[in-house]
């Protein structure tokens, strides 16, 4: 599955990454050549032989990662109108923002707002702090609804945002995952108006089933804060899921359940202790100690850049279960099915990823 | 959905603008032979012309039993609630008292009139309570998850007991609970409307609520509706969409000052001490949580659709142009001249090059 799909992605990568590449290397060399007066010929002659061997090593593990259609070119050189161009859309985008000129749905969901500022900053961390790698995506609807089932890890919830960046840029049509987050997101103030507005909600299954039925692409993590909350020593081991709220959702709408494997989110934040009386003061599930936090203040806060691989499974079909949701046996059965595809698919990932911060 | 015509409909709370225009829609409809106003306040002079065609009897709830039963009323309409405290009639206690009892007395009279039909009752989407695990978008079986700390909100929660209570009492009396959305409108003036008429809006820090409106006029129609032709059930009623809290303030070309909650909610304590009325903690959890419900079910019984929220918000603007801060063409000027500065800077940065 993987080499079917690396390939297409890998060419449609290539013309705007081979230069981004290229340019930046030469730039790190340079100073120790400088000495010798030539140092503006020597990148230029790198240029030309870097890529093809760049292109052999590297693209694998960059490509999938890497969104072709809307980088800007890496030097504004060309007719200067482009500039002129973004600037005045940058304008009339703060004058309809101002203006309040935008449409939110009825669970608070800004499109304009994530597209142009949420995922843009996501996408700097999936692409080239996690260089993320997706694979599956055909088990993805291209519209329609489904409902992703994701492994949740990592002390704080990125694993969520990076698997809604991933389907934004993967899917054809840039479809938004409608993300479902504990009560305790919605609690916190400022927190809860971002979730909000990227399209999030409670995680409840009225919640769940309405944008089902609206044809969204629904993203839950049944595992919840035992999985976030989890210690390193337990990582990529899948924690219970609940009470399969989520599956009798799927079972009531009658769609399909599409696994989400994330490898990577557990190293961000290797959570090596868990100070449960302070978690308790401040009334959170867990306070965590890693490596780096609380140790080096807000530095502690920037994630470690492990390498992270996403795989979505294949779609498994509930439309002939509809009239059972109410059955746990059913309900039981399959929130275990999903639960072991995931687990499953997490083992082999991480055989393909053998060193955590490798590229 | 049978329709013959009504033989008498009393309506409470006409000397407020909901039940004084409603009063007024009934008693120019023929279908409905005779309308009469129960209300213990004369109703102010604004309203006083459009109550031509309708009897008015001076007295509070406790004398309804005996209005019902003189009129021997086919349809009963209770309007009088009181949305917010108002300290020059008795603050809260006197809200509660004719929220909570006067319902249970209206209801009393109404169980023991014979004649009786119908009953349509206002109630408010604040039934649904606030709490963070609320679903995002409420349907009529929603149960609410936690009191709400409003005392409005709370008043609403104990009236709609007492209309299951009656229900169950009298099965043969069509009862329709309309739970209203926040009214908006041109001319509407409620607490909400006072609060977005203002130039500068405090806000809850953190927090941008996702709010409804329902016009005012369709808030009549609806009533009307109810009266008029049978629609027994419980139904939310307000515009569809949604606008956000800041959204509304931008709109309204507002400035929103962001508050932290518990000063807030201290500076509404403040507020009410000093007797002013209005923005009570029914406000600050609908600033907090906001209230976004489901209208399908209006939709279908009533087939009715309310404008939407987007464009009740939109009518109400027109009609408060003058408070605004910062108004869709200066923004629209102040774009083409930031504009225009970049390009020349950018000309004379290339010329000079």
């Amino acid at each position: 599955m993987t080499e079917r799909n690396d390939r297409p992605s890998d060419d449609q990568g290539r013309p705007d990454r081979a230069p981004r590449k290229s340019a930046r290397k030469p730039a790190r060399r340079t100073p120790a050549q400088k000495t010798n007066g030539t140092a503006r010929i020597i990148p230029a002659a790198e240029f030309k032989v870097d890529p093809p061997a760049a292109n052999g090593a590297v693209p694998a593990a960059r490509s999938n990662g890497h969104h072709p259609a809307p980088l800007p070119p890496a030097v504004p050189d060309g007719p200067g109108d482009i500039w002129d161009e973004r600037v005045a859309k940058g304008l009339a985008f703060l004058r309809r923002r101002l203006a309040g000129d935008y449409e939110v749905d009825e669970f608070g969901f800004d499109p304009e707002l994530t597209d142009k500022v949420f995922l843009p900053i996501l996408r700097l961390l999936y692409r080239d702090w996690f260089r993320t790698e997706v694979f599956g995506v055909e088990n993805l609807p291209a519209d329609g609804p489904a409902l992703v089932v994701g492994n949740h890890s990592g002390t704080v919830a990125l694993d969520a945002l990076m698997l809604a960046t991933a389907l934004n840029d993967r899917t054809p049509n840039q479809r938004h995952l409608r993300l479902l987050g504990a009560d305790l997101v919605f609690r916190m103030p400022i927190v809860s108006e971002l979730a909000r507005k990227s399209g999030g909600t409670v995680a409840c299954n009225p919640d769940a089933e309405r944008l089902l039925r609206a044809g969204e692409l629904v993203g839950v993590f049944p595992e919840g804060f035992k999985g976030v909350g989890k210690q390193y020593a337990q990582r990529y081991k899948l924690q219970r899921f609940g009470r399969g709220g989520f599956v009798s959702a799927a079972l009531r709408t009658g769609t399909p359940i599409v696994p989400a494997a994330i490898v990577g989110a557990e190293e961000i934040y290797p959570m090596l202790a868990d100070i449960k009386p302070l978690a308790r003061l401040l009334g959170l599930p867990y306070f965590p100690v890693t490596p780096t936090f609380p140790w080096l203040g807000p530095l502690g806060m920037v994630p470690l850049p492990s390498k992270w691989l996403i795989e979505f499974s294949t779609p498994i079909p509930t439309a002939h279960l509809q009239d059972q949701a109410d059955d746990p046996l059913v309900v039981f059965n399959l929130a275990d099915q999903v639960r072991e595809t995931i687990q499953q698919t997490l083992h082999t990932l991480l055989e393909r990823r053998p060193d955590p911060f490798g590229r | 959905m049978r329709s013959r015509p009504t033989g008498s409909v009393v309506v409470t709370g006409v000397s407020r603008f909901l039940g004084a225009h409603v009063a007024a829609r009934l008693a120019g409809d023929d279908r409905i032979d005779r309308v009469v106003g129960l209300d213990p306040n004369a109703p102010p002079p604004e309203f006083a012309h459009l109550l031509d065609g309708v009897e008015q009897v001076r007295g509070d709830a406790g004398s309804a039993s005996s209005v019902i039963a003189d009129l021997e009323a086919e349809a009963v309409v209770h309007l009088a609630l009181i949305t917010a405290p108002d300290q020059r009639h008795g603050g809260r206690a006197a809200m509660k008292e004719q929220n909570v009892i006067g319902t249970m007395q209206l209801l009393a009279a109404c169980q023991q009139a014979p004649r009786l039909r119908k009953l349509v009752m206002r109630s408010s989407t604040a039934a649904y309570g606030a709490s963070f695990r609320d679903p995002a978008v409420f349907t009529e079986d929603t149960e609410p998850r936690e009191v709400p700390r409003g005392g409005f909100a709370r008043d609403i929660l104990d009236i709609e007991g007492y209309v299951r209570g009656f229900r169950r009492r009298r099965s043969d009396v069509t009862a329709t609970v309309l739970r209203f959305a926040p009214f908006i409108g041109f001319n509407a003036d409620t607490t909400l409307t006072r609060y977005f008429a203002r130039p500068v809006v405090p806000t809850v820090l953190g927090r941008d609520p996702r709010l409804q409106f329902l016009h005012i006029e369709d808030a009549l129609e609806i009533v009307h509706r109810s009266v008029v032709d049978d629609h027994g059930g419980t139904f939310n009623v307000a515009g569809a969409g949604v606008l956000s809290l800041s959204q509304a303030i931008r709109r309204a070309g507002r400035i929103p000052v962001p508050v932290l909650e518990p000063g807030l909610s201290a500076a509404s304590n403040l507020v009410r001490n000093l007797g002013r009325s209005g923005y009570g903690l029914d406000q600050v959890d609908l600033f907090v949580h906001g209230r976004v419900v489901d209208t399908t079910k209006l939709v279908r019984e009533f087939d009715y659709t309310p404008r939407s929220t987007a464009d009740s918000f939109d009518d109400f603007v027109d009609g408060h142009r003058g408070g605004a801060v910062l108004r869709r063409d200066q923004l629209a000027v102040a774009e083409r001249a930031i504009l225009d500065g970049i390009r020349q800077a950018r000309a004379t940065v290339q010329e000079n090059s």
